[in-house]
Formats: structure tokens, sequence, C-alpha cells
């Protein structure tokens, strides 16, 4: 157990980036939510995995929407609450804890709010150990948890509470009801016990994307090797390093889909990734070859700065190295590929692990 | 005749222009209160010129006044935020991401009323004229005489704000109040921002207008003044009052944009060489292209139509050291002059390498001779793919397109830069900042949603066009100069009526 401060809250920002692959919205309204909640409320409690009791009640809580419109309309703040005690009040049972449904990006701070203000510990894990883009995609789903019941609320006061026979089912509906509520909508929803929790949760990812947010921070300060600190932070390897040659766009079916093209350097001259993706990065291919896919991650990071490149911003002329990241390891299963392995996504190939490739 | 003064961190430069012509320039160091230094830079160019006063027709500053206001939190109103968005938007009030500092200078006076439209044009609650009233009742019995309106999604639909303007402004008449819809973009606390900040500004504009105005007429001019936007028009006194903000980054702007005039090119690559950076960035239709991310001023996170420029740390300035070979940051800057080898100095600076290397002819050549010709060669190498990197980083395709060069760093680049079509070192290069201002043209701009469904494209687009001209025309261009350089169409998802918010920007030539 350990406390979350306001510094801390930075540092899992900064990192949440890196692990949401291009995507994941930007965490930076969540942040400041998160500094404000704790500013008022106090520390937030850490509690890791093992610390949980088996008949604790824990609900992951997250932002379902737009996140370019969340940059507009902001929460009110307690939209949040709304769902979860929405969420309380339907199971009859008090919620011991909350969590982060998706490592990446926005929501890896989102809950913070939640557990500040109800003064309830947040869990060191997460849903995906990355960020993907629909809301069965966690491993909950891999080990029959249902999403439902299932609460979403908005600014007003609204608030719903859904049914489903499948997570998917849970994903169409609630799509609809955020567009009706703005395109920015608080849920909650896997309610889990604590011994199920520990069966299908990405354990320990708060204190991954917290330390690989400090190590950005100390390696600018330090002028060190920013790429080379983040990817041995992430335990990943370098994929290619280059330049972007050019960058294709175009709405697919609500999603942003394109690929960036990236000429090599150094030790990847005369080769060229494209880089595939759909709000995240879905594929990396080299010289016509997929060699890195979903569900491994595959982040972009400025060459200089280190900073992470978010597949909007993805823009002729910058330096960057690519990095794969193993996923975790439910995701390598059979059920686990076919809810978000690279044929769900429209590709006709096999998963191979980023480090049977690039392990030697 | 006409007066361009540009001021930058180190100079002040004013340039005299008849029609296309540089009749004279002068360069003197930026001063603390800023328009002493702009004073000196006119007084003199017009001695060495010889040339009387009254023949100066219009005279443009590009100036700083503004943005050091913002740095060193002086001379900034108390100013309240009102923000029109409830039930959204509550837990994170106005500034409340501002350096605390910046925050208490203004007073931190945040108010939070009903308003606002969804990302759709639904209203997320109606306006409530009580509310706003009783607002302005706590604003009026606190004296404050600034206010900034912001209102969700009033990109798309203002009236919000406008409304709430009306209302504040029966209930205290002399207040000057600053609308975020017509200064930022989308992204509701950037936008917020860069109203507040202007609304802060306030007394300073009227100020600094006052002190120009006063410091011209000390001269014997009197022809108007214009100050430069960081879109690369000009505004008038009056606007320069309403809309201080916009001054922010006139700088690079006017650099690229008399880079622009002095080399012909519409569509092309510039960089500034400085002293200690150097600034890139792209000419579109012969202005700069804009940051679409938001910008930070002192430590506050904006979004409005700043020219994207990538600063790098090389210079004429820039410190060179030996083993290993290292160019930058670290500059001597205005010290160049007595510090450099070549100027008697004892540092190792890039102007002493171009000198060695043979590229200029500046100070004693003698003091250089002692360097190893392989070293100058390979510091050369490294001051060439330093300038490659960043106008690469800045360009949007592979494409090769013009490169121009400015600024007094310009010695320092000699072969032909990879990716550009063409390298131009333009006449006159040490001073297009101030060229850019005083060739500088006025325009007007247009940003609103039209309804497709009663109008149809062409006609929208037609009336856009039409009222961007007559926005200009007001500003004071001359109607048969005036071109249409920017049309940006944003189709509005899931409205009844297909909507799209259409921005066109004219610009033409001032009437003098």
């Amino acid at each position: 157990m350990r406390l979350l401060h306001t510094e801390n809250v930075e540092d899992i920002a900064l990192g949440a980036a890196v692990l949401g692959t291009g995507g994941g919205g930007d965490p930076y309204i969540g942040k400041l939510m998160g500094i404000s909640a704790i500013r008022e409320f106090g520390p937030v409690t850490l509690l890791s995995l093992d610390e949980v009791d088996d008949d604790a009640l824990i609900v992951p809580t997250a932002m379902m929407g737009a996140p370019t419109v969340m940059l507009e309309k902001l929460p009110k703040g307690d939209e949040i609450i709304k769902a979860f005690h929405a969420l309380e009040s339907y199971l009859g049972r008090e919620i011991t804890a909350t969590m982060s449904a998706e490592a990446g990006g926005l929501n890896s701070v989102t809950p913070l709010t939640v557990a500040a203000r109800l003064r309830i510990p947040m869990v060191d894990c997460d849903g995906m150990g990355r960020a993907f883009p629909e809301l069965q995609m966690v491993t909950a789903t891999l080990y029959g948890i249902s999403s439902t019941p299932f609460a979403i609320g908005d600014e007003k006061g609204n608030s719903a509470i859904l049914n489903t026979i499948n997570n998917r089912w849970t994903e169409t509906f609630s799509r609809s009801i955020t567009v009706d509520m703005g395109c920015a909508a608080m849920i909650a929803c896997y309610a889990t016990t604590g011994k199920e929790l520990k069966e299908w949760a990405v354990p320990d990812t708060m204190t991954l994307v917290e330390s690989i947010g400090r190590t950005i921070r100390e390696a600018r300060r330090a002028k060190a090797n920013i790429v080379e600190t983040v990817r041995e932070a992430v335990g990943g390897f370098e994929v290619f390093k280059g330049k972007i040659v050019d960058v294709r766009r175009r709405t697919e079916k609500g999603f942003a889909r394109g690929e960036a093209v990236m000429e090599g350097v150094d030790d990847y001259a005369s080769q060229t990734l494209e880089l595939h993706f759909q709000n995240e990065n879905l594929v990396a291919k080299v010289d016509g070859e997929i060699l890195v896919s979903v569900p491994d991650l595959i982040t972009v990071l400025d060459t200089e700065t280190g900073e992470p490149i978010t597949t909007e911003t993805l823009r002729y002329g910058y330096r960057v190295t690519v990095l794969g990241i193993p996923c975790n390891e439910r995701w390598r299963t059979p059920e686990g590929l076919e809810l978000v392995g690279p044929r769900y996504f429209g590709y006709d190939t096999d998963w191979v692990p980023v480090e049977d490739r690039y392990g030697s | 005749m006409r007066i361009g003064v540009d001021v930058g961190g180190t100079n002040t430069d004013a340039v005299l222009m008849d029609g296309d012509k540089v009749v004279g320039w002068h360069k003197t160091p930026t001063t603390p209160d800023v328009t002493t230094g702009i004073t000196m830079a006119i007084r003199t160019v017009l001695q060495e010129t010889e040339v009387p006063a009254g023949q100066v027709k219009a005279v443009m500053i590009g100036t700083t006044h503004f943005t050091n206001a913002v740095v060193e939190r002086k001379r900034l109103m108390e100013t309240a935020a009102v923000r029109l968005g409830l039930p959204a938007t509550e837990c994170l009030p106005p500034m409340v991401d501002w350096p605390a500092d910046l925050r208490e200078t203004i007073g931190n006076h945040t108010y939070l009323v009903h308003g606002g439209h969804e990302f759709d044009g639904r209203e997320i609650s109606p306006l409530d004229v009580k509310e706003v009233r009783n607002v302005a009742k706590d604003i009026k019995s606190k004296g404050i005489r600034a206010v900034a309106i912001s209102a969700v999604f009033s990109p798309v639909n203002g009236s919000f704000e406008e409304r709430a303007a009306e209302i504040l402004q029966g209930e205290i008449p002399d207040l000057s109040i600053s609308l975020s819809h017509e200064i930022g973009r989308m992204g509701l606390l950037e936008r917020e921002n860069a109203a507040i900040l202007n609304a802060c500004l306030g007394d300073l504009a009227k100020n600094i207008v006052q002190s120009l105005r006063k410091a011209l007429k000390e001269m014997e001019i009197e022809a108007p003044f214009y100050l430069s936007q960081n879109d690369g028009t000009l505004m008038g006194a009056d606007y320069a009052e309403k809309y201080p903000v916009l001054t922010f980054a006139s700088g690079p702007t006017n650099s690229m944009r008399g880079a622009a005039f002095l080399s012909g090119a519409q569509d092309a690559m510039v960089v500034d060489l400085g002293g200690t950076t150097s600034d890139v960035g792209m000419l579109l239709r012969g202005f700069p292209r804009e940051a679409s991310v938001a910008v930070e001023v002192s430590g506050v996170r904006t979004n409005f139509r700043m020219p994207d420029v990538y600063s790098f740390g090389l210079g004429g300035g820039s410190l060179v050291s030996e083993d290993p070979l290292k160019i930058g940051p670290q500059s001597v800057g205005y010290e160049l002059t007595s510090k450099g080898l070549v100027f008697g100095g004892s540092v190792l600076t890039t102007t002493d390498l171009a000198v060695a290397g043979g590229l200029a002819d500046i100070g004693d050549r003698g003091a250089v001779r002692h360097l190893d010709a392989s070293f100058v060669d390979q510091a050369l190498d490294e001051m060439q793919s330093m300038v490659e990197v960043a106008v690469d980083k800045m360009k949007t395709s592979a494409e090769p397109v013009p490169l121009i060069l400015v600024g007094g760093g310009t010695i320092l680049v000699s072969r032909q830069v990879k990716g550009t079509s063409e390298m131009i070192k333009p006449e006159h290069f040490p001073v297009a900042n101030a060229i850019g201002a005083a060739i500088a043209q006025v325009g007007g701009e247009t940003d609103r949603v039209f309804a497709l469904a009663e109008l149809g494209r062409d006609e929208a687009l037609a009336q856009a066009r039409q009222e961007a001209t007559d926005k200009a025309v007001a500003a004071g261009a001359r109607e048969e100069t005036i071109v249409i350089v920017d049309v940006e169409e944003v189709p509005l998802a899931y409205l009844p009526s297909n909507a799209v918010k259409i921005r066109v920007k004219a610009v033409g030539d001032l009437a003098l």
C-alpha cells in the first residue's frame, strides 16, 4: 500500500502516453481533474493486487466517448461519482475500491477522481496493460466477467443502467447513449470480486506507468538518452529508427484509420516501415512484412525528445524510434487473440510474439 | 514612404521603405521599456536617410510589449473570467492550470454560469439572464474593469458569449470585454486562457498605444500607426487596444513575411538565423503556417493562430567546443562583437568558423588562422546538418521547396540544404523582420456556421468571402488589392440542417 500524491499523478499521466500506443486520448484533462481532487480530498491510497481482500468488490471507472469533445466540454466532476453510486445501489452492496480499465492514455488517470472524492483505494492494476478502442477489449472478458450491470452518467445528472447478454452488446448500447449524452460520458462497469480480480487483472500497471513517467522526467533533466531509458523501463525492443516520409489518413466506420511510412536511418538504413493505425497503432510492416502486431504494443517516440507521438500528431519529417513491447500474457491465448489479435482488426496474419523477432 | 519596426529579444530594427524599395535601415539594442528603443531606431533611420518625417505615411510596429508584460507579470489588470457551461466544466474552473503567481496577479476572479453548447449544436443548458446579472453585480462591487467570457463549443456557436457580453455591458457600461470565440479555437481551457490574457492586457494596450502615438508625434511623424499581428496582418490603434494578445509571436511572423517579400517566393521554407537560436517556419501562399497544437505563453496553454515555428540552438554567437565537437546551445548572444575570436575576443563561436572556412569576411581573419582545416570542415558540416534536420522537420512533404535564409546568422549556411529546390539569401536579409512589418497588409476574417440546407455550398462560400472582404475593407484595405488567402470548411456532424463552419481570410494592401 502506498499513497498517490499530485507529483505521482504527473508521472502517471506522462507514462500513460507510452502505453497508449498512439491512442487512448490526451491525459491532460484527466490529470488536471485527478490533481484537483487530490488537492481537495487528500492523497489516494494505491493497493497492490495481493493486498485486496478476496471478498472485496472492485469497480473500474472510465471515460467513454470522444476525447476531443472532452477537451471542450469539460466534465462537471461528479458524473463519475453518480455512475459509481448508481451501480452501487443497483448491486445493493458497498463498493470497496476502484481501478483503471486501461493503463494507456486518458483512462489511466480517470479513476483518481473517484478514489480521492469517495476516499476509497485504487488498485494497482488495469484491464488491458495498454489502450484499446472498444469496451469489451479487457482481460475480464476472457475470464467470463460481465461488463453489466453497467452504469453510465453525464454532467446533467442523467444516468442509465444496462444489462446485456455479452460485453460486445454493452459496447454497442453504451456507444449510442454516449452520443446522446454529448459524446463524453463517465462509466462504471465490470464489477468484480477481489478473488476474480486477482485472476484477470493485469497487475502493477499504475506503478509501471508511473515509473515510465518518472524515467522520462529524470532522463529529461539529466539530458540522458530518453528513448533508451523508456525502452528499458517497459521491457521493450527497438523495432525501427527512422524518419516519417508519408502519412495517409481516412475515416472508416467512425474510426480514424491510416498509415505512416518511415524510412530507416543508422542500422535500419534502406529499410521501410509502414505503421498501420486505428486510433491506436495496430501493426508495423517492415519492407512489406508484418513484424509486430496487436496485441503487442507499438509505441512511436520522438528520437530526440523521447516524447510519445500519438496517431493524430504523426507528421512528415518526424525523427522517430519505434518500440515493440510485449503485451500481457492473457492476450497471448487463443481467446485473447480472437478478441484483440490482428485478425479482429482485419489483418490476415498470425500474431508472432515481438520478443521472438527482436529478442536476440 | 513607410517605416517598419520589429522589436526582438536582442535588437530593435527599423526600416524605411519607399514602395517596394528599402531606403535605409538601422539596428539598435532593445531597451527594457521597449518604446525608447523603437524611438531610437526610427529617429536614426530618418536621420541617416535624411528623409523628412512628414514624408512618412504609415508606421508599422511589431512589438514584444505585451508578451513581456505577461512574462514579467507586470502592468496586468485584475480580470474576471466568466464561463458559460454549467453543469459541465465545473470541476476545472478558469485558470486552473495557470502558474499560481500569474493567476494571483490578475486576482483569480472566476465565475461559472449556465449555458454552452454540445458538439452537435444542442444547448447544454439555456442562458440564465438573472444569473449573469448577479455576476455583473459582483464584478461591479469588486471594481473589476476587465472580463473574459468563454462558453463551451463557442467556436461552433458564439451566441451565448455575445448575449452574456450584452448583459454585462448593460450593467457595467465601461467594462472591457474579451470573447473567447473571437480569439481562440477549439479546446475550452486554451481558448479561454487566450481570452483572459487578452482581457488583462487591456489597460496596458491603451497606454502603449498612447505612448507610441506620443513618441511618433515628438518625432513629428503625423502618419497613422499599426501593430503587427501574429497572422501577418496589421491592426490599427483602435483594434490593438481591444486585441493586444494578437501581437504575441508577431516577430517570427514578420521575419517570414519579410522573407516572402524579399525573395518573391510564396511557398517556401524560411530559416531566420539569429544570434543564439534560429527559427524555421513554412510559408503557404506568403503567410506562415499556423500551429495546430497548444502553444505555451509564459506557462499558459493557448491556441490562437500562432505561427508554427521550430526553434533550434544555432546562431551566429553559438559556442563551439573542439573535443568532442559541440555547437550551441550556449551562445555569447549580443556580445559576439566583443567576445568572438575574429572580433579580438577569446571565445570560439560559429561566426569564427564561418570566417575560417571562407564563408564570410568579418573582423580579423588572422585570429582564426590557427584552427585546423579538417576541424573547421567538420564543424561546418555539423552546422549544415543542424539546419537540414530542422528544415526537414518543418516540411510537410518530401517535395523539394525553395529555402529562404534571413537574419544576421545567414553567413553560417553556404551549401544547398537537402530537400530544397533552391536557396535564396535575399538582399537586406538582416532586417527581414522589420521589412515584414513594413509591407504587412490588412486583413478581414469571417469564421461562422452556415446552414447548407438553406444556402447551398457555393452560395455559402461566396457569402463568407464577401464578409471577409468587407471586413478587410473596413480595416483599411484597398478593395481592388484584396485576395482570399485561406478558406477552411469544417463540416459539423449530426446537425439537422447540414451545417458547416467556414473560415475565410482576406487580405489587401493598406489604403494610404
